[in-house]
């Protein structure tokens, strides 16, 4: 059963990707004010929501680890953080394709766009800490403190962020929704759902098996018996 | 046997951990003067970097001086961590025991003065070589800089003990601390450059509000995450 | 926190700690009468240093429990540090900061009454008093030995844990460890003792515990 559904989950969700491309291309009706490259939206949105999930997925874990230390869960806390990272950088490059026709530059210090790349050098940060660590209960412990510094820095750099850009114009996406626009959103969302979902079950798969080579196993050697002093 | 004597509560702890962090401090002054000299040396790069359009200059001047500040922090942290570490003086106070929360509390308010007593010094030469006044008057400048040396110790000082223990650590403490820092670089250079150059639209207050949030965050953080970063 | 009269000094049950892949301590078992002494032998990386780390509770065991004086170290860490004195490898010293300072700061930190006198005292019978305003960078390893050891005896500890007392000490310095000890114990304080000394350590010590790679073993 749930080796179906780990066979099932990249099936059903490249295959939906594979018709939401042709939702978004062809079936949708081009956005009235913005045109052909408002449809990127149907990508990067459901990117960026991924993005988000997954970093709840890597505090919550983060959280959890502190209260209870377990190997598992910090098998989840890596690969929700590093799944976050491959969907932000995703969401970030497709937001500033989008830029470019949209506004005429790349770049344009969009609280969100800066304020998503910001977090995702956090997490990079986050990632790389974990590779100078030897011990794996340490490196665990202090990603699971890094994960919560992330996740609370997150949330005061989209605010300052806003804020710091709230003298300067700021641009608005399209508001206009319409059912077609709608439906192929969430289709998409759906596809990028079961992806992530997949991609956080193979990278905490592989999470788990390079823990078994690095933890000695849960029973120490010897027998029972030990001659201790008396 | 020992636990009969009275042992001080936490704020005491931390109050011996950061005069034994000021007292190393005084003792390794030398390192201290390095270290102001590292920092004026950027304030004096950045002005090459821009050139001698001294309007600019004068301008980008609140910004600068926190840059300089962030930089040197860093070096700052690192030190403050090495000491302990040095002869595992850290696992020393830990097994008397001394609280984590006051180890953090202590270490993070020493960073903090030393911070500031470093922007006392960078604050003279940045209105001389930028050639701009503090229009709305030097006490505000240094509330704004407290805060703000107050926000960067309080992350400053978790991130340097996770990254004291590391074989990178040179490496990673910025890569770490950095983007963490941005809402205080923020802050902090918008309202240092509206005590500058005037507050004309009232937004002093609401950038000091967000340097105070900042350091409600970071300091309620570190007291709760430090503990987990420095014992086994 | 009152001690049950009867508790042992340590009482510790299948003790273990992994680093990595290695099991540093495997399934170790001790019992210890408050007052005794225990020799701890074994070559380097037997799990001596491990064992003293976890006895004391500045590690904790990956599996098995201990308690010292009834107290269990994992649940009762403050509490169990506050009674246990180590004295390992690492000095535990602030280079930059006097003999006399590096005493002062614990003796606050622990609530010591009097610290001055105090530190004078613990300097004079660890032979350092011509020393108390010097910087420890200046000092030799065998003095910053010594240091360690006013330092662990400014804490009174019920439970002494010694960690290769006698490296880096020349003879006369041996001589004074052995008579630190010696006190230590006449006072009624538990020591362990790990160190390859054996001749020093069976004089010190009724008990003795070899280990050889993390476990339990026959000298």
């Amino acid at each position: 059963m749930v080796k179906a559904l780990r066979i099932a989950l990249p099936v059903v969700g490249f295959s939906m990707l594979a018709i939401g491309a042709w939702l978004a291309l062809a079936w949708v009706p081009a956005e009235r004010d913005m045109g052909a490259p408002s449809r990127i939206m149907y990508v990067h949105v459901p990117a960026v929501w991924m993005m988000f999930l997954c970093s709840i997925l890597n505090f919550g874990s983060s959280f959890w680890y502190l209260n209870k230390a377990s190997l598992k869960v910090d098998a989840l806390a890596e690969a929700g953080a590093e799944v976050c990272l491959l969907f932000g950088g995703i969401g970030v490059l497709l937001g500033s394709i989008w830029a470019k026709p949209t506004w005429g530059v790349y770049w344009n210090w969009d609280p969100r766009l800066t304020s998503v790349t910001v977090m995702l050098v956090t997490y990079a940060g986050m990632l790389a800490a974990r590779r100078f660590e030897e011990d794996p209960d340490r490196r665990a412990r202090v990603s699971a403190v890094l994960g919560i510094l992330a996740a609370a820095s997150a949330v005061l750099v989209w605010f300052s962020v806003k804020w710091f850009n709230s003298l300067h114009q700021v641009q608005s996406s399209p508001k206009t929704t319409y059912p077609e626009l709608v439906f192929t959103l969430r289709w998409n969302s759906f596809a990028f759902l079961f992806i992530a979902i997949w991609f956080v079950w193979e990278r905490y798969g592989l999470a788990m098996a390079t823990r078994a080579g690095e933890v000695a196993p849960p029973e120490p050697p010897g027998v029972t018996a030990s001659g201790g002093a008396a | 046997m020992s636990g009969g004597w009275a042992r001080p509560g936490l704020l005491r702890s931390a109050l011996v951990v950061l005069q034994k962090d000021l007292l190393i401090e005084w003792r390794t002054r030398a390192r201290l003067n390095a270290l102001v000299f590292f920092a004026l040396s950027t304030l004096l790069l950045f002005s090459f970097a821009l050139g001698p359009d001294t309007r600019l200059l004068g301008r980008s001047a609140g910004g600068y001086l926190w840059l300089a500040i962030m930089f040197s922090s860093v070096l700052a942290l690192g030190e403050s961590f090495r000491v302990e570490s040095e002869n595992a003086a850290l696992d020393g106070l830990r097994m008397l025991p001394v609280d984590p929360k006051a180890i953090f509390l202590g270490k993070a308010a020493g960073n903090a003065a030393l911070l500031m007593i470093l922007s006392a010094v960078l604050v003279p030469v940045t209105l001389a070589v930028y050639d701009v006044r503090a229009l709305l008057g030097l006490p505000k400048l240094a509330g704004v800089l407290a805060l703000g040396c107050l926000g960067i110790s309080a992350p400053g000082t978790v991130y340097a003990a996770i990254t004291a223990r590391s074989r990178a650590k040179d490496v990673l403490l910025p890569l770490l601390l950095f983007p963490i820092l941005i809402p205080a670089l923020i802050a902090g250079s918008k309202a240092a450059t509206l005590v500058l150059h005037g507050d004309a639209m009232n937004e002093l207050g609401s950038w000091t509000g967000l340097l105070f949030g900042f350091n409600v965050a970071y300091w309620s953080l570190g007291v709760i995450l430090f503990p987990s970063v420095i014992e086994d | 926190m009152s001690t049950p009269p009867q508790a042992l000094a340590i009482d510790a049950v299948d003790l273990s700690r992994r680093y990595g892949t290695r099991w540093a301590l495997a399934r170790i078992s001790i019992r210890l009468e408050a007052g005794q002494s225990l020799l701890l032998t074994g070559h380097n990386g037997s799990g001596k240093t491990t064992l003293l780390r976890v006895l004391a509770g500045a590690v904790p065991a990956s599996t098995g429990r201990a308690s010292i004086f009834g107290m269990d170290v994992a649940k009762e860490r403050a509490t169990v540090r506050q009674r246990v004195g180590l004295l390992t490898h690492s000095s535990y010293l602030y280079d930059d900061l006097s003999a006399q300072e590096n005493l002062l700061i614990p003796a606050r930190l622990l609530g010591v009454p009097d610290p001055p006198a105090r530190i004078r005292e613990l300097l004079q019978q660890v032979g350092l008093e011509g020393r108390a305003q010097d910087a420890v960078r200046q000092f030799s390893a065998g003095m910053k030995k010594r240091l360690s050891i006013a330092r662990l005896l400014l804490k009174e500890p019920a439970l002494a844990l010694f960690d290769e007392p006698f490296g880096e000490l020349d003879p006369g310095g041996i001589q004074q460890m052995e008579s630190v000890i010696r006190a230590l114990q006449q006072r009624g304080t538990t020591v362990v003792l790990a160190t390859h000394l054996i001749e020093q350590g069976q004089s010190l010590c009724s008990q003795r515990l070899h280990l050889e790679g993390g476990r339990a073993a026959a000298a």
